[in-house]
């Protein structure tokens, strides 16, 4: 258990702005902490790495203080047991991929794990590269490794996909939830795109003017009500057009247009550009394996 | 035949001064890079003044701080046995003086243009101040130093204004090769001058062109 509670003034683009947040982290659980630009979500993480310290507040570990204001405590980020992946990637260009990788090693530690998580990366190929002459999603992937190597308790991604086309963001979600279960990591995500907090987050905190505004879990925050028997998706709508006593809905979920037509009256509320959660209330929904996709496409 | 002394003694003060910009530069180029400490424009303003001051007024000064009837003179007199007026010691802190902003700036410069995300990724790697600064940063800015070293190296060889206020014209001690021309052409031997004046430029010309041509190549390798 991860116990947080810090103050903090901040000066942003739109004045000052106190960040005020007290949350737990679940261990083992990726936690999101969604919001609009400027609402305070990257200080917090810096604030959990130790590279800024609020005016007064606590940070407890299970049982190890790594902040504490009022007794003056403050465990410097180099002994916080963090990985952090940041926004642009902050990979060193005097170093090839590996060595980057290598870098994180504590003296004279093997370079075995280094050897693995280049497997699970899929790097092997791109070892020896410099990373200027890499993609998007490749430093990525090679930030995301460069941050396991000291086997971190907390990993701590600072909108680390947003800056990639939906494609290879999709493939890098997957891995960071691939890695983040092999590695039993507590994760901390900052994110402003609500499909990615559905798909990434056990617990999402929804930040507003540097105070958690709600939290809960993703369907709970997000949608109405809590839905089991009910397929959800999120989507964006692209128009909403009224015809007689309908709307016709187009909605982008992940890659395809879907098209619906409702009757509610409510619906003519929301608009184009806005993010909306699609809810199939399928009560005998048929789920088949795809047997033979791979050999098929 | 042409007296090569003062040549020699040019490029030894300019080693000398450059190494020991170098070391001293670093510091106060990492504090003037990160540190948001209010005062920090008089420090910033101090470091840049030789660039502005004419020289005769920063030889003038150390001339009146350095003579043995200042006090700063005769402690170090008194303590260390060290003159600086007249001295080839003398020039080097004079020199040190007045090259400073040629070192600090491009080396601040070079900090500053390395995002900041790379230190804070070293530090989450678990490495100290020192291993990131040797490490990380460092090899990321290379151009910046050698454009400092040799900007500092080429500025002491071009000194003379300095030299002629606080080292004098004594040879083998801080008669350098400026010294020497000014020498030479105040004799009418415009010959003599001429070879020194010519060796200057065409040293100074060459160590400029290798900067640029190797800044050229180290950018171009970038951007592919």
């Amino acid at each position: 258990m991860i116990e947080i509670n810090i103050q903090k003034k901040l000066q942003t683009a739109h004045g000052a702005m106190n960040l005020n947040a007290a949350f737990e982290l679940q261990e083992g659980k990726i936690t999101t902490i969604y919001g609009s630009s400027g609402a305070g979500k990257t200080t917090i993480l810096t604030i959990l790495a130790g590279l800024l310290t609020p005016e007064t507040g606590t940070i407890k570990v299970n049982n190890e203080i790594w902040l504490d204001t009022f007794n003056k405590k403050k465990l410097p980020i180099q002994k916080r047991s963090i990985g952090f992946v940041f926004q642009n990637y902050a990979l060193f260009p005097n170093m090839t991929v590996i060595d980057n990788l290598r870098y994180a090693l504590r003296k004279g530690e093997e370079d075995a794990f280094v050897r693995e998580l280049i497997t699970i990366m899929e790097l092997e190929q791109l070892q020896n590269r410099k990373p200027e002459t890499l993609s998007g999603g490749q430093k990525q992937r090679v930030a995301l490794a460069r941050a396991l190597v000291r086997r971190p308790k907390l990993l701590l991604l600072d909108e680390p996909l947003s800056a990639l086309d939906p494609q290879m963001r999709s493939k890098l979600q997957d891995l960071i939830l691939e890695v983040h279960h092999s590695f039993q990591l507590t994760t901390v995500l900052v994110s402003h795109d609500l499909a990615e907090v559905f798909k990434m987050s056990n617990w999402v905190m929804e930040l507003e003017n540097g105070k958690i505004t709600r939290q809960g879990k993703p369907e709970t925050v997000f949608a109405e009500h809590e839905a089991t028997d009910h397929v959800q998706l999120v989507g964006k709508l692209l128009s909403n057009a009224r015809k007689g006593k309908n709307n016709h809905l187009e909605i982008l979920i992940g890659k395809n247009v879907v098209k619906i037509v409702t009757s509610q009256q409510e619906h003519s509320l929301i608009s184009a550009g806005d993010e909306v959660v699609v809810v199939f209330q399928a009560l005998q929904p048929v789920v088949r394996k795809l047997v033979n996709l791979k050999e098929r496409n | 035949m042409i007296d090569f002394e003062p040549l020699i003694l040019t490029f030894r003060l300019a080693l000398i001064t450059t190494i020991i910009l170098l070391i001293i530069s670093f510091p106060i180029a990492y504090w003037l890079a990160y540190s948001r400490f209010k005062a920090k424009a008089i420090v910033e303003t101090i470091v840049s003044m030789p660039l502005v001051l004419p020289p005769s007024v920063l030889g003038f000064y150390l001339l009146v701080a350095f003579s043995p009837s200042s006090w700063l003179g005769q402690f170090l007199e008194t303590n260390f046995d060290l003159r600086l007026v007249f001295s080839f010691t003398g020039l080097i802190v004079a020199s040190v003086i007045y090259s400073l902003p040629f070192m600090v700036h491009p080396i601040q410069a070079g900090f500053a243009s390395l995002e900041p995300e790379l230190k804070y990724a070293s530090y989450s790697l678990g490495k100290s101040r020192l291993t990131t600064l040797l490490r990380v940063l460092l090899p990321n800015m290379k151009s910046s130093l050698l454009t400092g070293i040799v900007l500092t190296f080429a500025h002491t060889i071009g000194e003379f204004g300095v030299v002629l206020m606080i080292g004098g014209n004594i040879p083998g001690e801080t008669k350098v090769a400026s010294m020497a021309i000014y020498d030479q052409v105040e004799m009418m031997h415009y010959d003599q001058a001429n070879i020194y004046a010519f060796i200057l430029f065409a040293i100074t010309f060459v160590i400029l062109l290798v900067v640029y041509l190797i800044n050229q190549r180290y950018f171009i390798s970038k951007a592919i």
